[in-house]
């Protein structure tokens, strides 16, 4: 089966949509200088809380309360980074943000895992092998993708304790799973369509069934839609913190919950920089994420946008 | 026979199916079924009829959240298309560094709702903030004490929420412009029609599908809001920036009065409806003329 693929590996369709066209202008009119101000005062507003906040986990209490928010430190303080990661306070436990970590990787992991794989199966069988009514559940699946969280919480709790698994890792993976379900099926399905049926046809000939092609001949074309796949969960299910809070239980807090927990709960002085570091450390993976993958990340968000 | 036939497909979509039914279409039901009845601590099926609506219609404190989901989602919506738009057109000039700028312009997207609340939280601080620095830098009359005032805390809320936001609608709308034909530039600049009338009235129709996805993708956002207030004001001060989001989670969670939770949330539920309904109305409509067109 293998030639196929080799042979008729199609170009995703999923092209550089947002490459530039043309040469660019050589004059600076003064036009062009306004635009370049102004484009660089944008970009300075975005900038802002991330400089800000990095400047502030840099500098001590006294010159936090003195100097000027938007300086740069007169005196290098690298004491708000440890204590930001192994002993600031969420109301009486002392061990920062290091056990948050640990758990966020634990929910996130596998969540991305079995909802890409989960979302990848759904679209596969529907692309291709649509049965009647497959897509009226599809349907009811992506409306799912819009009902505010506020409604399913308690009933989904309590489906949850009914089997055994509130309050546990198997609990908010099953959560992130359900929650990534319609957006992964859409960007699968949407992927699968759009290639060439004829390349589905060759494998049934072959003598392919439901899983070898799946594995066969499916699997090996989707590394595109996967980096996709896999981009928009890991930020998703790093950043969400109500679902954290309310289903993976008082010993699996992510590190979203901590955060916010150690800012919030602030008993005797407030620690501005510490809270800032620790904010950094819980934004580092997304970010790592989204700066080391570029393009891919625009992809997740075209791909989710556009409907099939 | 019906039900061996393309097995392997139906066993494969029946977590898919499990789940729309009991989570998605389950939990409302349940939800709705629920708000009509007096459960308090536990969910108890004592029948009050609409009563808890009625409660919920004459609360303050919803009203106030429901003023506030009002003022953030049109400020957010408006704001974050019209900066959007804006920033996507200021890339789309063939400018050097453009996926620099664009990466700067997107960063806050990745950023959890948390993070953006903290960090605004931070830069907003009426004591040690942005306040401070232009005092010290002489503006002695600048006031940004947005955070500690009842009025404008919600607006704050709004800075934040664009802030993250507008990335992706600039995302969504620069697809969009570079898929205009470059004939069709060129007939416009032939024409002599100035570039920023050419965006807004020839453009900007053209590119209508990405507009009307970013304003769908946004405004089905905007009935969530819950981390992002809960990081930045706490619903604070008082009561003053909570939400419908925020209410139901409150009488679910700490308050121990459920049906009051349940009745709220199936209100969100339908708002969002209001939202969608139209446009997929608009979306069925709109393509099954052009199909026959």
């Amino acid at each position: 089966m293998n030639f196929i693929i080799e042979a008729k590996r199609p170009k995703p369709n999923m092209s550089n949509i947002i490459e530039a066209n043309g040469p660019k202008p050589k004059h600076l009119t003064i036009g062009r200088i306004g635009l370049y101000c102004f484009i660089l005062m944008c970009a300075l507003f975005f900038l802002m809380p991330l400089y800000v906040m990095i400047i502030t986990s840099l500098k001590d209490m006294d010159e936090i309360r003195s100097g000027n928010l938007l300086y740069i430190p007169k005196i290098l303080s690298l004491y708000s980074w440890p204590k930001a990661w192994s002993e600031a306070c969420t109301g009486f436990v002392c061990e920062g943000l290091r056990p948050g970590l640990i758990n966020s990787l634990k929910i996130t992991i596998p969540s991305v895992i079995v909802s890409v794989s989960l979302g990848a199966l759904n679209g596969y069988a529907l692309a291709f092998w649509r049965f009647k009514g497959a897509y009226f559940f599809f349907g009811l699946c992506l409306f799912g993708a819009f009902i505010p969280y506020q409604v399913m919480v308690y009933p989904l709790l309590k489906i949850e304790s009914a089997i055994g698994i509130y309050s546990s890792l198997p609990g908010i993976i099953l959560v992130h799973t359900i929650f990534g379900m319609p957006i992964l099926t859409l960007i699968f399905r949407n992927f699968y369509a759009s290639l060439p049926i004829d390349l589905f046809k060759a494998a049934r000939i072959d003598g392919g069934n439901f899983l070898k092609i799946f594995f066969y001949v499916i699997i090996p074309m989707s590394t595109p839609i996967t980096i996709v796949a896999i981009i928009l969960q890991v930020t998703g299910i790093w950043n969400d913190f109500l679902l954290g809070l309310i289903f993976a239980g008082r010993d699996n807090q992510p590190m979203t919950v901590q955060l916010n927990n150690i800012v919030q709960v602030d008993f005797g002085v407030a620690e501005y920089n510490v809270d800032m570091a620790a904010t950094i450390l819980t934004s580092i993976v997304p970010l790592a994420v989204y700066f080391l993958s570029g393009r891919w990340f625009v992809r997740g968000i075209a791909a989710g946008a556009i409907k099939g | 026979m019906f039900f061996t036939k393309n097995l392997a497909s139906k066993i494969a979509l029946l977590p898919m199916i499990i789940i729309s039914l009991t989570v998605f279409v389950g939990c409302i039901i349940y939800s709705f079924v629920y708000s009509l009845t007096g459960s308090k601590l536990i969910p108890a099926f004592s029948y009050v009829g609409f009563k808890q609506y009625e409660r919920l219609f004459k609360s303050r404190k919803w009203d106030v959240a429901v003023e506030n989901i009002f003022i953030y989602g049109v400020v957010f919506t408006v704001g974050c298309l019209i900066i959007g738009f804006l920033l996507a057109v200021l890339i789309d000039q063939k400018i050097r560094g453009e996926s620099l700028f664009r990466t700067i312009f997107l960063y806050p997207y990745a950023m959890s709702f948390v993070v953006t609340g903290l960090v605004w939280k931070w830069v907003l601080n009426p004591t040690f903030g942005l306040e401070h620095s232009m005092h010290l830098w002489g503006f002695e009359w600048f006031q940004l004490d947005w955070l500690v005032n009842r009025e404008l805390a919600i607006y704050a809320v709004c800075i934040a929420a664009v802030w993250q936001g507008a990335g992706f609608v600039m995302v969504l709308m620069l697809a969009g412009l570079r898929g205009i034909d470059e004939d069709i530039w060129k007939s416009l600049s032939i024409e002599g029609v100035p570039k920023w009338k050419s965006y807004l009235f020839v453009i900007l129709p053209m590119i209508r599908p990405m507009v009307v996805t970013s304003l769908v993708l946004i405004a089905a956002g905007v009935v969530k809001v819950y981390d992002l207030i809960l990081a930045l004001t706490s619903g604070g001060p008082g009561y003053a920036t909570t939400t419908p989001a925020m209410y139901v989670m409150e009488n679910f969670f700490s308050r121990a009065n459920l049906g009051q939770a349940f009745a709220a949330s199936i209100i969100m539920f339908l708002s969002v409806v209001c939202i969608l309904a139209p446009w997929a109305f608009y979306e069925f409509y709109y393509r099954s003329k052009e199909a026959k067109a």
